[in-house]
């Protein structure tokens, strides 16, 4: 359907990549000069959280075509697991980077088995039905981290599922994940630098994926799965593949986010559906498929109830007001044509999207 | 493209003005204690938020009405944390922002949690009026609680039902996707064990599911319990009242601070709730003269009859003025001096308060103070002995 | 006999979820999309009886009925400002991230007028409830009422849908708009009008349902409005008496696991059930099977 020019999408590739890494520049040198604000400097760690996991949403929703509403699923098996394991280890391995980098694996790889083992019955379902099976995934992980009880004293780990007490642990032992009030406690070893170094990691990931072989087997599915099937794409194995490296990012993105908070819980706000929902705002505001436009779009949208915090009880109702007109301007036919009308009379270019 | 350097500038536009707001904080700040709090004032616990945030308002115009904190004026702003405990810290960070030099939050204990690791980084001074869990103030000298802790609370009901011998079979039913739920249901079984009194039955519910509670009931029914514990918020409990008043199920209902408020909701059928008993430090129909004038100022500005939420914000920040009083502090002082001269004085002070009556801090930061037990009777909250 | 009470209560807590259900299923089966905002219109509908019957003291009948104008012409709006623009949209996600964001307005702007202390709603239903075995199991007045409402609106809306003008014009639509549209059938009008019954459908949905549970807060429809939608798919999305099916036994199945299994992993079980069903089901226990073409 589009022209493949490749070295036109290697610059395209390049250009997001490279406004990355000014940004992180420009934030390193305003933080060295003291110009950030505090608040600014707080929430540059949960952007790139919040970026990595509109990438990698993307990646299911605007390159394999398929709805998922379970994606703060894999981000909350991520976030535990990496944390469960830093909380064990805290003493153990005291240098911090090694340590972090071992949690992002653990959090990336349980995340990634989890999306393989969901994505392979479900994967066969289509439209709404995989949208609302996800979203069922994703409450029964909540579900089951909330009343998850994991313990440790000498004679090694205790595990329950119904509260504190039965895990009978020796005078001494301690509670790691302690149910609804999760793990408390968790190292603070996710920073920006680090952050920003997973968001390139994750845009060559997925930038690369899109440009190879595979990539365009799994974006034949997402625009004919009929015809893919007739020339001999393996669908199953396509759709699990970009399923299950998209949960392995948002696993990852799990864990930044855990690691920037002393005290992690499951719920309904960070994990829930709510969540899952709020990502793919960031991507269908973004433009399906356009990972600069989820990168950009999550910045947006993780800055905007900050910056309306002036308003204070109609924060958040003009949040809703600008979420909605900010929809209808990118997306409805209609004000598509005006801005196109608007822009030839200025005598520019007409945008190609 | 044209549509991409747009959203660029905003984005650019975005990170500017927020720079923009750190630029005058510096400057300002030392002529007024600058108080900052933090709650969920949008979102399915506004209600506590909104209390906390209208009651401090209310005790701060008094205290400057009377001349301020040692003759300096105190300016408040309130930040909304969404009960989420990231946006807790982009709400604990915009204050700082702002200048804040001393704390009163979080609302919820989560949050308070989260926001205390970076608060006693700052050795900010934090009271939290309601944040009940243990994990607030533990290793973080700068926080410190108006309200019971959790083990406190579950211990001290247990205590109280099995001294005075209320029941002989108790279930209990609990939120298990909540912090304080859970924390105060883990004490009271633990305690139970030295009591007098057996758990026949322990049913949870959670925020995805907090609509029927008629498993829960009949369960609690079905195995003859004579008392239920209530180790909730009224809102849940008004429905449980409700469905158990339709089984025609009634057991003894005994709940804890939580439960206050029950009375306040509004058009609620003050019969249903008739012999609830439970251990709060404050109820708004009290006789004394401090709370009769707190609600009615309350109610005059906010138009809400105030919850025990609103009381412990109250007292927080007569609390904040005694210990600043006590320590001779001034706005000139930087955030961590004022955070460490505060935190001695929170060990040395004893205030009255609408909560309690000579509340006193041990060195954890949690409080000393008597809980009342409650009975409603006649639709009114009644001290019982 | 506690299963017999159970299954009772199952269905009491089930025939709630069905009726918001069956506007979920309405509006999905014609317009194609997942309207997120319908819990929330569900609760304006609860505040507007709230407002009308106990602050001021309107009588019920004239107060339900203001009730289902005022949620019927909220719903036409949210249609035409919101979603129309977006009809023919490149992607069918901007419809409902739209859908969310007027959820979130309608939250917003109950928590800003009502504020966010919880209201007892006090039920409108007068019937008795009905005692069975000695009282062992009592049936509540309100789940009777749920019932017989769902029956009777179930019942209304095939024959609206099979037997008259309109009701073919919305079939026709949500078969083929095009096509409908080539026929003469006035497709903005036709979905308007199916907004206006499904937001009518969730006042009456809001009244029993803080009839059954009577506490009222700005978020009183999230939740139970997310688990009639997957309600609605478990008994097929778009199919009406699917709708009724699968609201009650995802009331069976909460209430039973609640009593069974654990009552702390309710909603996973309830969640399990749903995807099995789905499994082996792909389209619900009564959705058609979707043909593909080529």
């Amino acid at each position: 359907m589009k022209n493949r020019n490749i070295p036109k999408k290697l610059q395209d590739n390049l250009i997001t990549i490279g406004i990355v890494v000014v940004c992180y520049i420009l934030v390193m040198i305003l933080s060295a000069t003291g110009l950030l604000s505090n608040l600014l400097q707080g929430l540059l760690v949960p952007l790139c959280a919040y970026i990595i996991l509109a990438v990698s949403l993307n990646l299911t929703v605007g390159i394999l075509g398929e709805l998922s509403l379970g994606h703060a699923g894999f981000m909350c098996v991520g976030a535990f697991t990496s944390a469960f394991f830093s909380k064990c280890m805290e003493n153990t391995i005291t240098f911090a980077p090694v340590r972090f980098f071992l949690a992002l694996l653990i959090g990336g790889l349980c995340a990634a088995l989890i999306g393989f083992l969901i994505g392979m019955p479900v994967l066969r379902l289509k439209g709404d039905y995989l949208a609302i099976v996800t979203l069922a995934f994703g409450e029964i992980i909540k579900n089951i981290m909330n009343v998850l009880f994991i313990g440790r004293d000498s004679h090694g780990f205790h595990f329950s599922m119904k509260d504190s007490l039965s895990l009978g642990l020796e005078e001494g032992g301690d509670v790691i994940i302690n149910g609804a009030q999760g793990i408390t406690g968790t190292p603070k070893d996710s920073n920006f630098t680090i952050g920003v170094i997973l968001i390139v990691l994750t845009l060559l990931i997925v930038l690369n994926l899109i440009n190879s072989r595979d990539g365009r087997a799994i974006m034949s599915i997402r625009d004919n799965l009929i015809a893919s099937e007739s020339i001999g794409i393996h669908i199953t194995k396509y759709k699990l593949m970009a399923f299950t490296i998209s949960a392995a990012l948002a696993g990852i993105a799990g864990v930044l986010y855990s690691h920037n908070l002393n005290s992690l819980m499951a719920t309904p706000k960070n994990f829930g559906y709510n969540m899952s929902i709020m990502i793919l705002v960031f991507v269908v505001l973004g433009g399906i498929g356009n990972i600069r436009g989820s990168v950009i779009a999550a910045v947006i949208l993780t800055l905007l109830p900050e910056l309306l915090r002036g308003l204070n009880d109609y924060r958040m109702l003009i949040y809703s007001i600008v979420l909605i007109v900010m929809m209808l301007y990118n997306w409805a036919p209609n004000m598509i044509a005006l801005r196109k009308k608007a822009a030839n009379r200025f005598g520019r270019k007409k945008e190609v999207a | 493209m044209k549509k991409k350097v747009m959203s660029l500038m905003l984005v650019l536009a975005m990170a500017v003005s927020m720079l923009a707001g750190c630029g005058g904080a510096s400057a300002s700040g030392s002529d007024t204690f600058k108080i900052g709090g933090i709650g969920p004032t949008t979102g399915g616990a506004a209600v506590y938020g909104i209390a906390v945030r209208n009651a401090a308002e209310l005790a701060i115009k008094e205290v400057n009405a009377a001349g301020g904190i040692n003759g300096y004026q105190v300016e408040y702003k309130f930040e909304d944390d969404e009960l989420d405990n990231e946006k807790s810290l982009n709400a604990y960070n915009t204050l700082k922002d702002w200048g804040m030099n001393l704390m009163i939050g979080c609302v919820t204990s989560g949050c308070c949690t989260a926001v205390a690791a970076e608060s006693s980084k700052d050795n900010m001074f934090q009271l939290t009026p309601s944040g009940s869990s243990t994990d607030c103030t533990a290793n973080n000298d700068n926080v410190f609680q108006v309200c019971f802790s959790d083990p406190n609370q579950g211990i001290g009901a247990a205590d109280y039902i099995g001294t005075n011998g209320l029941a002989t079979k108790v279930a209990i039913i609990y939120d298990s996707s909540d912090v304080y739920s859970s924390g105060i249901y883990e004490k009271f079984v633990a305690e139970a064990a030295n009591q007098p009194f057996e758990i026949v039955s322990a049913e949870a519910f959670t925020a995805d599911s907090k609509t029927d509670f008629s498993v829960q009931l009949q369960k609690a029914s079905d195995a003859g319990a004579d008392l239920v514990f209530l180790p909730i918020y009224y809102t849940e409990a008004s429905l449980i009242l409700t469905q158990a008043n339709t089984m025609g199920y009634a057991p003894k209902f005994f709940g804890c601070d939580g439960l206050d408020g029950i009375l306040g909701v509004e058009n609620f059928d003050a019969s249903l709730a008739e012999g609830v008993m439970l251990l709060t430090p404050f109820a708004a129909d009290a006789e004394d003269a401090a709370t009769q004038k707190f609600v009615a100022d309350y109610k005059a500005a906010y138009g809400d009859i105030p919850n025990q939420f609103a009381a412990d914000a109250y007292d927080a920040i007569y609390i904040i003025k005694a210990a600043a009083e006590k320590a001779n502090a001034t706005p000139a002082d930087s955030v961590a001096d004022l955070g460490t001269k505060m935190q001695n004085a929170m060990r040395e002070i004893t205030v009255d308060g609408l909560t309690g009556a000579a509340m006193s801090w041990d060195a954890e930061g949690a409080v000393n103070k008597a809980p009342k037990a409650m009975q409603i009777i006649n639709g009114n909250y009644s001290l019982i002995q | 006999m506690s299963l017999l009470s159970y299954l009772i209560n199952g269905i009491s807590l089930g025939s709630v979820y069905a009726i918001i259900a069956l506007g979920y299923t309405m509006v999905y089966g014609i317009a194609k999309m997942l309207n997120f905002a319908h819990g929330d219109v569900i609760m304006v509908g609860g505040y507007l009886i709230f407002t009308f019957v106990s602050t001021l003291n309107l009588p019920v009948g004239l107060g339900i009925l203001l009730a289902i104008v005022l949620c019927t012409m909220l719903g036409i709006t949210i249609e035409a400002i919101a979603y129309r623009p977006l009809r023919n949209a490149a992607s069918s996600l901007a419809v409902l991230i739209t859908a969310i964001g007027v959820s979130y307005f309608l939250q917003n702007v109950a928590l800003i007028i009502f504020g966010a202390n919880t209201k007892a709603f006090t039920s409108v239903v007068s019937a008795e409830p009905l005692k069975l075995f000695d009282g062992q199991i009592t049936i509540s007045g309100e789940t009777i009422v749920t019932i017989i409402s769902c029956i009777i609106i179930m019942t209304a809306l095939t024959l609206f849908v099979n037997k008259t003008k309109a009701g073919q014009a919305m079939l026709a639509v949500s078969e083929d708009k095009g096509a409908a549209q080539l026929m003469g059938i006035n497709v903005n009008g036709t979905i308007s009008l199916t907004f206006a019954i499904g937001s009518g459908l969730a006042a009456i949905a809001g009244l029993l349902l803080c009839s059954a549970y009577p506490s009222l807060t700005p978020y009183t429809g999230s939740m139970p409005g997310i688990k009639a939608f997957v309600a609605a798919v478990f008994g097929g999305i778009g199919s009406i008496p699917g709708a009724l099916i699968g609201g009650i036994v995802l009331g069976i199945i909460e209430i039973l696991s609640k009593a069974y299994i654990s009552s702390q992993l309710a909603d996973a079980i309830v969640f399990l059930v749903l995807i099995l069903v789905l499994l082996i089901k792909p389209t619900g226990i009564l959705g058609r099977k979707i043909q593909e073409k080529v």
